[in-house]
């Protein structure tokens, strides 16, 4: 596979023989679609990825944004790919027929989306922001908002932001002080400075739409206090296009290790004329409508990561497979030629640990993505319920377990590379820079861990933590009827019943002492971390069994077979990571929470 | 003007081609494929001849197994307007293909053929020069600028060391080389529209041609290896080795 993307024979195991995503054919909203349509698209996904996207990820990170003559000045090839992505009509792709869209499920567009993932992540990140403020608009703005707005958004004539952070307030948003003031027209005047903007200004678009939160006058304190505003770059004419300035204007450049295509910008609104906006549904409620456009980005960020290792992945053992160096260690003979890297165990090892963590990742985000879809269209009430408190407990853990994993694989793939991974000759470098804003942005993994102990844990009543348990039953359960994995099914289940039982030690404890049991947050994210790859490890490998009997040929029969040794390899060496997490949740341990300030 | 697109089902040309063990042919299970790139090339400059007003139609045609019909659905998803199978399992030579496609041209008439110069797995460069003969219509070879008048086309020709401009009266046959366009991906919407256009299926039978290959291949070879380099000693012995190893001076 000369793409080095995502390999298409596992991207079509995992949607057609493991999710069965065909199954959503008979749902009305899919109806008339069908598996050969889904696999043309996914074909111009991979081409446009890596035709258009792929060949410019080195020169947009050496060429990074600038300012030239007040305007943002971008690397001359991600106008052109961001054109083919938007006439191809991925942007549009998933939208309702009314709206102009296609009504894909959610699931094959994320599976398209995972090839542009892992060609360049920093391009695809302003059609991603488009993407998601369409949404928005979609889902919480006015008829005439979406009659305005979301066509333009749609065919990428305008593209998205979402603007939430300033200079002193990144992942604490209660602390936000940009102010809205209402004009006569209903609309707001809006000021303030905002911070980590991605897309925040550049000439790709004719136009950007950026949705600020911001407070209106006499507005309470904190999050409930926050409202949400659709605020253009431009202002726009009675026709729709735009027209004047409106007040959002460029302060300066961020200058990061990573994502270098992306320009992130800080943005002052309304300081040398008015910055006109208007409210998106109600005041205060703007973190509610914001937190929509999020959980589809945390999604996100955990395919985005887990895509890069995929890439990384591939990239090394391509390596590993061309590069002679050394010999066995019972090799003496320094005569004897040299054996590739690959047939070094240790280097195996490394493989198998980024193997483990693409492709385990792209099976919880399809699988992530598929909850999406049976929330919005299943027929069954329950079901679609269900699946959003499943998607609630697992979008903590997609978001930050798999951005750490997927850093750590790439992180293999340049060991595995030796010297040479360390330069600029090679790629791998440059996965890992990308790859290491996807721990922060978002809401960072600390944050997130929080998230899933203090909240989602006890959500619904336990509900959406009960829904986890069950899903890890169901496939230890199919494993169980399968001899060669009742270990793992056995070693899942115990694993699993420990993190259950401490779960129910810790609720208590965090309604008394929440502040020192949040202290250990992160080591229950790990724990529940390699439960969840475990379970999808070996949920993909009695698929993998099932169709191994049928198997045509030597190379289908190799990659189904990897899939169960790389399950072992899940077992053997990550699922047991899970222990040390479990031991020091269970003793109670407060070392993190008493360590003196004054003591570092 | 019917303009008719010939679109072959190939190895895809990302693959790696691997020869059977048994040394029949190269390995095709489980392997990836997808249109000849120069029919790609045939299939855009015939939707932009329909764009631009002189085409009314675009007929893409395929011979070969059932799965051709997804090569001719791409097709469809680009832009042709409808498709013909001939459903034949087995080897086709260019000769076959040729007679077939005189006899699709025979019942669609149309005014113009597009065809890849050649197709990217057994690079025949045959099938197109064939069907001229066969129909009596003049060819117009590795086309890289197609121009329509009123009855005649007047086509740019790559040839050894330059370009070369003929007219041809029609109805013509065009191949076309790399450098004609950039075929357009296969849009989303395109690709949903695609599944209701109607694709008609024929058997050489019906088509009143004998499709048995005239060519009995042997044994299929990898190319030899490339052996590992050695550092000569100095410039007479490079001399030496080119002259007595290489034999290229």
């Amino acid at each position: 596979m000369a793409d080095f993307l995502i390999r298409d024979r596992d991207l079509g195991f995992l949607l057609h023989q493991h999710l069965g995503i065909d199954g959503l054919l008979d749902r009305p909203r899919f109806r008339g679609q069908g598996r050969e349509s889904y696999d043309a698209i996914l074909e111009t996904a991979r081409r446009i990825a890596a035709e258009k996207f792929r060949p410019h990820n080195r020169a947009s990170d050496l060429e990074e944004p600038r300012v030239e003559n007040g305007r943002v000045v971008v690397h001359p090839e991600i106008g052109p790919a961001i054109a083919a992505f938007s006439e191809a009509g991925f942007a549009a792709a998933h939208h309702d027929e009314a709206l102009g869209g296609m009504q894909l499920p959610w699931v094959v567009t994320q599976a398209a989306f995972a090839y542009f993932q892992a060609a360049n992540l920093a391009t695809v990140a302003y059609p991603f922001l488009t993407i998601a403020a369409g949404n928005l608009i979609a889902a919480h703005g006015t008829e005439s908002q979406k009659a305005r707005f979301l066509p333009p958004l749609m065919d990428g004539r305008f593209f998205g932001t979402m603007m939430l952070s300033e200079p002193h307030a990144g992942s604490s948003l209660s602390d936000v002080r940009s102010t809205a003031s209402p004009c006569d027209d209903g609309r707001y005047a809006l000021t303030g400075t905002k911070m980590w903007i991605s897309g925040g200004e550049h000439e790709l678009a004719e136009n950007i739409v950026h949705l600020v939160l911001a407070r209106t006058p006499g507005a309470p304190p904190g999050v409930k206090g926050l409202s949400l505003f659709l605020v253009p770059r431009y202002r726009l004419e009675e026709d729709g296009n735009p027209g004047a300035d409106n007040g959002v204007v460029l302060a300066g450049l961020n200058h990061k290790m990573g994502y270098r295509g992306t320009v992130n910008t800080v943005i002052n609104l309304g300081e040398t004329e008015p910055c006109i906006g208007e409210l998106i549904g109600e005041e205060h409620r703007g973190l509610t409508y914001m937190f929509h456009m999020m959980n589809e980005a945390r999604i996100g960020v955990g395919s985005g990561a887990v895509a890069q290792a995929y890439t990384g992945y591939l990239h090394s053992l391509d390596y590993a497979r061309t590069r002679p160096q050394g010999r066995h260690p019972d090799g003496k003979d320094p005569a004897s030629p040299q054996i590739p890297l690959i047939e070094h165990a240790d280097i195996r090892r490394m493989l198998l640990l980024q193997k483990a963590v693409a492709e385990g990742g792209l099976a919880l985000c399809l699988e992530a993505a598929l909850l999406v879809d049976d929330q919005r269209t299943h027929p069954d009430e329950a079901v679609r319920r269900d699946a959003g408190l499943l998607l609630d407990f697992l979008t903590p853990i997609l978001k930050s377990f798999l951005s750490d994993r997927a850093l750590e694989a790439n992180d293999a793939a340049i060991q595995i590379h030796g010297g040479a991974g360390y330069t600029r000759d090679f790629p791998v470098e440059q996965f890992w820079r990308d790859n290491r804003l996807n721990p922060i942005h978002e809401g960072a993994n600390g944050i997130q861990a929080i998230d899933l102990m203090g909240r989602k844990l006890g959500q619904a009543d336990g509900g959406s933590f009960t829904l986890f348990l069950d899903s890890i039953a169901g496939t230890v359960g199919d494993a169980r009827a399968i001899d060669a994995f009742a270990g793992h099914a056995a070693a899942l289940e115990e694993t699993t019943s420990r993190f259950r039982r401490l779960a129910e030690q810790v609720l208590p404890e965090l309604r008394q002492e929440a502040r020192r049991t949040l202290a250990n947050a992160s080591a229950f994210m790990e724990a529940a971390g390699y439960i969840t790859l475990a379970r999808a490890w070996l949920a993909q490998t009695v698929t993998a069994r099932r169709l191994l009997s049928a198997a045509e040929g030597a190379e289908e029969e190799a990659f189904l077979n990897g899939k169960i040794e790389t399950c072992g390899f899940v077992f053997a060496w990550l699922l047991p990571r899970a222990e040390p997490a479990l031991g020091l949740l269970e003793s109670g341990d407060d070392t993190v929470f008493r360590m003196s300030v004054d003591g570092f | 003007m019917k303009v008719l697109v010939p679109v072959k089902r190939v190895i895809d040309y990302n693959v790696k081609v691997r020869v059977k063990a048994d040394q029949t042919g190269v390995e095709l299970a489980n392997v990836k494929m997808s249109m000849n790139p120069f029919d790609e090339i045939s299939v855009e400059e015939a939707i932009r001849l329909k764009e631009a007003g002189t085409a009314t139609e675009v007929i893409a045609v395929s011979l070969g197994a059932q799965q051709c019909q997804e090569t001719i659905r791409t097709a469809l998803a680009m832009g042709a307007d409808r498709g013909i199978h001939v459903l034949h399992d087995g080897d086709l030579e260019p000769l076959a293909v040729a007679k077939m496609l005189k006899a699709v041209v025979d019942k669609e008439q149309p005014e113009l053929v597009i065809l890849g110069k050649q197709a990217i797995d057994d690079d025949a460069n045959q099938t197109g020069q064939m069907l001229a003969a066969l129909l009596g219509w003049g060819q117009a070879t590795f086309a890289s600028k197609i121009e329509m008048g009123a009855g005649e086309a007047k086509v740019t020709r790559e040839i050894d060391g330059g370009l070369e401009t003929i007219s041809l009266k029609l109805p013509a046959i065009v191949t076309t080389d790399l450098r004609l366009n950039e075929p357009r991906y296969a849009s989303l919407p395109n690709i949903m529209k695609a599944k209701k256009k109607p694709i008609d299926q024929f058997s050489p039978a019906d088509l009143g041609v004998d499709p048995a290959p005239r060519l009995e291949t042997l044994k299929v070879e990898e190319p030899a290896k490339r052996e590992a380099g050695v550092t000569v000693a100095d410039v007479a012995e490079l001399v030496s080795k080119l002259r007595t190893e290489a034999k290229v001076i």
